[in-house]
């Protein structure tokens, strides 16, 4: 029967195109205004690490001044100093750990008429890309002894890569920054996490960084951070050393626990280690630890902004609207076949038959609407795109995925049918009595 | 057989209280043809809508087929409309959209049957009544005769026991209206049960048994009597 229903449907719609394409426009219209939100939502707050989200944590430590918590009621700074991410790294107690921070570097590529360019650089330790599966299309990454004694090597993203050797496998290859070589070592697939979990800090959604380096070379070359950086009190000191050795917060550091006795184990260790340094008079306040996994870290960071949740509020409004208008236009057809609907039942057909068959209709004119709404959802991303066109990084934000496309026919399947539940209701209650002339 | 015993039916408003059928008691006997006539407003309608499960009765008794139909549900009322009663209505009431072959088929799809068994049941029945090279055709492009006899088609071609017809001349004229109740009387020749409701005393006469329907009762006597009545005031 589905076959036929299918049929009476085709049949249906082309016996009322106006009012068919009037529903299909409504659903659309609908559909592409709740799905151009929903797909910069989905896209925001889009976890890039979900398959590793049980095991991967976010380290915070609170050094912070005792009189005035870092952030209220009585939140933990959001990185770690120099002193505590090195302590922990060194100590290597989690099964992988990574400290990281953001720099930036003038980089000088070969060829007389090449112009240098500044380019963000990211400082950070050998298990970076085991833990974040960080793709490699050559080479690799460095290994752990590369940490420990400031080995001049790099890796390139893939389009780094590609602009500065024409994308061909350049391991081994020499580039120059701020007048110093580095061999490159590995060169990324395309790897654009987004938001960039790892760290949080100024705008989640700027990209991954071009250039990695080891963490150590970067320290002992006094490469200052281009992140966020906050001191609670001045550094002893005016130089870089007095800056290590002070309370500011400009490292991010994660760590891969594999189990939760791991975890339990590892946030006994970061108790122990606070307790220690509180003996040698740091950590005035109270035991704040805190191990986030990325999800959690992206929720507590405020990933979303709230005006992205009311605009989502306001679209999801808007379809309920034109659902409402949907309804209105299915109740009008159906009242129009009236006749119909009693001659079928005069015919045999129970209310469950007809149910089945206007409903299936109604999840056509879904299937239309919702492919429709495809085509307004892809104008509305691009009309979004336009008015942030100043932002580089909104073309990431506006992309839909196979998810989104699905997600945006099933919507539309569903909220036709819901649409259709009262108007086939009220066909299926039709008296065949009062609407067969019967003499 | 069909039975109705005491059948009452009423239509209430919040101010109006209308009495259809008052105790109607009626029986119809397996391969009997039966005219219903009756004034307007005199409750043939309701009678016939009763009789095909297209309405409710208020009080009372109905059986087909020694089945006490008031007891069913919707599914099972649907079924037994399905297999047991076809309709033939004044205004052919044929699905334009379908052709003469779909429009046969509508019933033929609710019973269940697989493709062959409908495909040579609705090729039967347009033969029967003469249509089988109209197949493909729609219904706008067919004569008002040739519309209702492709209801009678439909009607047959799920071999029912009971034919319910609804002023089955009402929409044709003279020629085609006779040609309509020469293939019915054929029909009811062939074992099916005939309850036909007209206006017309002539074409009532065509029944093996004339039943006259008076404020919501059957009433005795001959029907010209009481449409005599009628007119005298």
């Amino acid at each position: 029967m589905f076959r036929h229903y299918l049929k009476l449907g085709v049949l249906s719609i082309r016996a009322n195109p106006a009012l068919s394409a009037l529903m299909v426009a409504a659903i659309a219209v609908g559909i592409g205004a709740c799905m151009s939100i929903v797909t910069v939502r989905h896209v925001m707050s889009d976890n890039p690490v979900a398959h590793k989200n049980d095991v991967l944590y976010h380290v915070q430590l609170d050094n912070w001044n005792p009189d005035d918590p870092y952030g209220e009621p009585n939140e933990p700074p959001e990185q770690v100093t120099y002193l505590d991410a090195t302590a922990l790294h060194q100590a290597g107690r989690a099964f992988r750990q990574t400290i990281s921070f953001k720099s930036d570097r003038v980089v000088q590529p070969d060829g007389d008429d090449a112009r240098p360019f500044q380019e963000l650089v990211r400082a950070t330790t050998a298990d970076f890309f085991a833990m974040f599966d960080v793709p490699f299309e050559f080479g690799g990454g460095w290994d752990a002894a590369a940490d420990q004694t400031e080995e001049r090597v790099v890796v390139l993203s893939s389009e780094m890569n590609q602009r500065l050797f024409g994308g061909e496998d350049s391991v081994g290859r020499m580039l120059t920054m701020n007048n110093e070589s580095y061999r490159v070592l590995g060169v990324l697939q395309e790897w654009m996490p987004m938001p960039k979990f790892y760290d949080l800090n100024n705008n989640p959604y700027e990209g991954a960084e071009e250039i990695y380096v080891p963490f150590s070379l970067a320290v002992t070359g006094k490469w200052g951070s281009s992140g966020n950086n906050s001191c609670w009190k001045s550094p002893d000191g005016g130089d870089f050393a007095a800056y290590l050795a002070s309370e500011c917060i400009w490292i991010q550091m994660w760590v891969e626990l594999r189990s939760a006795s791991e975890n339990d184990t590892y946030m006994q260790f970061l108790d122990d280690y606070v307790e220690e340094q509180k003996s040698l008079g740091r950590f005035p306040r109270e035991l704040n630890n805190r191990l986030n996994t990325p999800a959690e870290w992206m929720v507590d960071r405020e990933v979303v902004d709230d005006s992205v949740s009311v605009l989502l509020s306001l679209a999801v409004l808007f379809l309920v609207v034109c659902l409402l208008n949907t309804i209105g236009l299915l109740l009008a057809k159906v009242m129009r076949r009236t006749n119909d609907i009693s001659l079928r039942r005069a015919l045999g057909a129970s209310k469950s038959a007809l149910f089945s068959q206007y409903i299936i209709e109604a999840g056509m004119i879904g299937v239309a609407g919702g492919l429709a709404g495809i085509g307004m959802t892809w104008l509305g991303l691009r009309g979004i795109e336009s008015v942030f066109s100043d932002y580089d990084f909104i073309a990431y934000l506006v992309s839909m995925d196979w998810t989104m496309i699905m997600g945006a026919v099933a919507l539309a399947i569903v909220s036709a049918l819901g649409a259709a539940l009262y108007p086939t209701w009220r066909a299926c209650s039709v008296s065949p009595a009062t609407t067969l002339r019967i003499q | 057989m069909l039975k109705m015993s005491k059948v009452s039916k009423t239509y209430r408003t919040d101010t109006v209280e209308t009495h259809a059928l008052r105790e109607f008691s009626l029986t119809v006997d397996e391969g009997e043809f039966v005219s219903v006539t009756g004034p307007s407003g005199s409750g043939k309608t309701t009678f016939l809508n009763i009789a095909g499960m297209l309405e409710e009765l208020t009080s009372g008794s109905y059986e087909l087929d020694s089945r006490d139909i008031s007891k069913l549900n919707d599914k099972e009322r649907s079924k037994v409309r399905n297999e047991k009663i076809g309709f033939i209505f004044q205004s052919f009431n044929l699905i334009p959209e379908l052709d003469i072959f779909d429009n046969v088929d509508v019933p033929l799809r609710y019973r269940g049957f697989d493709a062959s068994e409908r495909s040579r049941r609705i090729e039967e029945s347009l033969e029967m009544v003469g249509l089988a090279s109209r197949m493909k055709h729609f219904p706008a492009q067919l004569s008002g005769g040739q519309q209702q006899r492709v209801a009678i088609a439909r009607a047959l071609a799920g071999e029912p026991r009971f034919l319910l017809a609804d002023e089955p001349t009402g929409n044709l004229d003279t020629h085609m209206a006779d040609s309509v109740l020469d293939l019915l009387t054929e029909i009811n020749e062939s074992g099916t049960t005939i309850i036909m409701v007209t206006h017309e005393l002539s074409l009532a006469d065509r029944a093996k048994r004339n039943i006259f329907v008076r404020d919501g009762q059957v009433s005795d006597g001959p029907p010209e009597l009481h449409f005599a009545t009628a007119a005298n005031g």
